[in-house]
């Protein structure tokens, strides 16, 4: 769809990627919207999509038992949200539910998948980019961790 | 020096754990006149003296403000604070927020926990002249939704159409609607100019490192972040010895520093 | 406050007995006159009224971790070295009270301590310590907010140096610059000739008092031989310092080595008992402590000496920030050698050697200071014992 390759090439996630690897993603992309309280995918379910957020709020969530459902991090404009598609056996291990009105990019995974197998350039400048949000994400749940807020008594 | 002394005027609780009080001359009134970031050191009788940032605003110096965490003996005893009583007040002293040099700017107020305590002067002055400042975004990250401080004002302040503010917790509880993360995450969201702004970040110093160094991976130049510390004070002004860090007295060549000026300390250790 | 002058004033020499006049004529004035006696194995810093309390007949011989009282046939009044704690315990105080509270009605009152002491006449006092006062002069009498009772105590303080005639074991006030002759900061300075049947002293006054109270003893122009020989015996006691510690470069390669092996070594040994810092005349750290009697009606806050080897001293609301010993001591050798630099212009030590002789494993800062001097921080240069 041409009208999402300039949504696409604008996001920061994505900046800088060459036009012919931008337009293999456009080929597995597509719009989606949820409204406010929409799951946008639940734990134990297959990973097809990985999400590029554009507007809106997703939180990341884990059902506990005795706690119910509890939010450990939310995402929003500018952010991609999901991972578990790159890594087999490609399940989803939390939940994901927009707690407003979220507009995205979804990328069909297995159309990904093949793209960046037939051409490794593109798989390595995806995994890059995703190397980078991992460590991101992993610094801020190891500080998250620590309760630098709480009281050491 | 002898501390003067005040009589509480007011309190109110804020969180479980932290009161805001408002502090009056018990003899006399005069303005007490201070630069945002300026701490005080309060004695509670009998039990000790801490050193406090003020909380209020510098252009309302007729009522002293102090927000404080009980996390020690004089702390917890200031828990129970009536109207009335009364306590020692020694300053201001310290060096406060560039409130000043960050005219012409876009400006930048990253707060965790009672972090947002020290800053709120700050925000005040911000929005008193707020035609001086490019954009104004705050930043402020807490532990839940029950500790956030001075709700209602940042919801006002949220309100504003003037301002950006953002709020996270580490972690949500039941029914929490609103960011979820470490505070570094709003960074990318919020609109400030990387090239033209001035951070103030306050908060426990391994907030302060991380949110520092995000903004310095995001081009914001070291000399232009500024970052409140924190250590042991007995005498608050520079005799004592308690508050050295490396080869700076907090409580007289800080508390605000710039980041280019102390990010060596930051990263050694038991220093 | 002592009034320095760089070029000599006219020498005099006195002999023993104008010693005596002058300690009465010190203590007519009003002063309390305090000098070095034998007391608990050791020669201190006491009330001294005759100069029969003057410790001849006996020297110190101190060394890392040792002190003792030897015999001394020189009869020298003044052989020994330096008494275990300095005069900083008389201008500022172990232990004072800042102000007291009173309970009144629903709250309270505060009262000031007013400080009583008489002036105070310090008689001996050595090219170091007077280096450690002016030290102490920066840190607690400069910026906004002087300390009144060092202040009050300060100015008052009559001080009759004596010049060093031996250098000590643990001494390096050579190396520090600090010594061992002193050159300002007295009333009146002395140095002690002592030897074939000779006992004299040869005299300069370092400011007007000094000069009124001087020219009221005993005395007669000092010859060029007199002279002659006090001035080589300081020289002399120049060139036999115990310790020596190479300064150039120093604050920059503490700065340089914030973490190095040498701070792990220093740590297994350092107990972290504070008596480096409790002897030390520069150190000027305290702490407060509020007390209350049984009633609650009476509060009083004290002010204390403290040490940054205490584990609280650096205690914020869950827990010291430099908990281990290797911190601990890092940031008190960092701050005599280093970062006193930074805050005040100078070195933080005098080398009057006292941490040494009264560390009771030994460590010897000279030692610790001179492992940093490797070409790369890996390399420490581990001096030979």
């Amino acid at each position: 769809m041409h009208t999402l390759e300039p949504i696409l090439a604008e996001h920061p996630f994505l900046k800088g990627l060459r036009q012919e690897h931008l337009e293999l993603l456009v080929g597995c992309a597509s719009n989606v919207r949820f409204e406010a309280g929409a799951f946008v995918f639940r734990q134990g379910q297959e990973a097809n999509h990985f999400y590029i957020l554009r507007d809106g709020k997703v939180a990341v969530e884990l059902f506990a038992p005795q706690r119910g459902a509890v939010a450990i991090d939310t995402y929003g404009e500018g952010d991609v949200l999901g991972w578990s598609w790159l890594i087999p056996p490609y399940h989803w291990r939390f939940d994901a539910r927009a707690i407003e009105p979220t507009r995205a990019i979804s990328l069909d995974a297995r159309c990904m998948r093949t793209k960046c197998e037939n051409d490794h350039d593109l798989g390595y400048e995806l995994m890059k980019r995703f190397a980078r949000i991992i460590e991101q994400r992993l610094d801020a749940t190891r500080w998250q961790l620590l309760d630098v807020y709480g009281v050491r008594s | 020096m002898l501390p003067d002394l005040y009589k509480v005027q007011h309190v109110r609780r804020e969180t479980d754990d932290t009161i805001t009080f408002e502090l009056g001359l018990a003899a006399g009134r005069q303005p007490f006149r201070f630069s945002a970031g300026q701490f005080n050191m309060l004695y509670v009788r009998g039990i000790g003296e801490v050193p406090i940032s003020i909380s209020g605003d510098p252009g309302s110096p007729e009522t002293l403000v102090h927000t404080t965490r009980a996390v020690g003996a004089v702390t917890r005893a200031m828990r129970t604070l009536k109207v009335g009583d009364m306590l020692g007040v020694r300053g201001p002293f310290g060096v406060g927020w560039p409130v000043e040099q960050a005219v012409g700017h876009d400006v930048l107020v990253v707060a965790g926990g009672i972090g947002l305590a020290p800053l709120r002067p700050t925000v005040y002055q911000l929005l008193a002249n707020r035609d001086r400042y490019g954009k104004v975004v705050i930043l402020y990250g807490t532990r839940t939704p029950a500790d956030i401080l001075f709700r209602k004002e940042v919801e006002a302040w949220r309100a504003r159409l003037d301002i950006e503010v953002y709020v996270t917790v580490d972690r949500a509880t039941e029914g929490w609607r609103g960011n979820v993360g470490v505070v570094t995450k709003l960074i990318p969201r919020a609109p400030f100019d990387r090239t033209r702004t001035m951070a103030m970040i306050c908060g426990p110093e391994i907030m302060m490192r991380f949110t520092a160094l995000e903004l310095e991976r995001r081009g914001v130049e070291t000399d232009h972040i500024y970052l409140s510390m924190e250590r042991n004070m007995k005498c608050g002004i520079g005799l004592c010895g308690h508050c050295q860090c490396g080869a700076t007295f907090i409580c007289k060549d800080g508390p605000v520093f710039r980041y280019d000026a102390i990010r060596g300390l930051l990263s050694q250790r038991e220093i | 406050m002592n009034d320095a002058t760089t070029e000599r004033r006219e020498r005099i020499t006195i002999e023993p007995a104008a010693l005596q006049q002058l300690i009465d004529a010190l203590q007519a004035d009003g002063y309390r006159v305090l000098g070095p006696v034998v007391g608990n194995g050791a020669i201190v810093y006491d009330d001294l009224a005759s100069t029969d309390q003057l410790p001849a007949g006996k020297t110190d011989q101190q060394l890392p971790g040792s002190y003792r009282l030897v015999p001394d046939e020189s009869g020298a009044w003044f052989g020994y070295t330096v008494a275990p704690q300095s005069w900083k315990r008389h201008c500022y105080p172990p232990v004072t009270r800042l102000w007291r509270a009173e309970r009144k009605g629903t709250g309270f009152a505060l009262v000031a301590e007013t400080d009583a002491s008489p002036p105070m006449a310090f008689i001996g006092v050595r090219a170091c310590d007077i280096a450690a006062m002016q030290l102490q002069d920066r840190v607690l009498l400069q910026g906004p907010h002087a300390d009144p009772v060092y202040r009050h105590r300060r100015q008052r303080a009559f001080v009759v140096a004596v010049n060093c005639g031996e250098a000590g074991g643990t001494c390096f006030c050579a190396s520090m610059g600090t010594g061992p002759q002193v050159t300002s900061g007295f009333d009146i300075a002395l140095t002690e000739v002592a030897d074939d049947g000779r006992h004299y002293f040869v005299a300069e006054t370092g400011s007007d008092r000094g000069a009124a109270v001087l020219g009221g003893v005993t005395s007669r122009p000092a010859t060029v031989e007199d002279i002659g020989t006090a001035d080589a015996i300081v020289a002399r006691a120049a060139t036999h310092m115990g310790r020596a510690v190479t300064t150039d470069g120093l604050q920059e390669r503490l700065a340089r080595n914030v973490e190095h092996p040498r701070w792990d070594r220093v740590a297994q040994r350092c107990l972290t008992c504070a008596n480096c810092t409790m002897v030390c005349p520069t150190c000027f750290c305290t702490t407060v402590d509020d007390q209350t009697d049984l009633s609650g009606a009476h509060a009083s806050r004290l002010r204390t000496w403290d040490s940054c080897f205490n584990l609280d001293f650096s205690y914020i609301h869950g827990g010291s920030v430099r908990p281990s010993p290797y911190a601990r001591y890092r940031q008190w050798l960092t701050h005599k050698f280093s970062t006193w630099v930074d805050q005040f212009g100078t070195f933080g030590c005098v080398g009057c050697g006292r941490c040494i002789t009264w560390c009771p494993v030994g460590i010897d800062v000279t030692e610790e200071v001179r492992a940093f001097s490797g070409e790369s921080p890996a390399e420490p240069v581990v001096a030979s014992v």
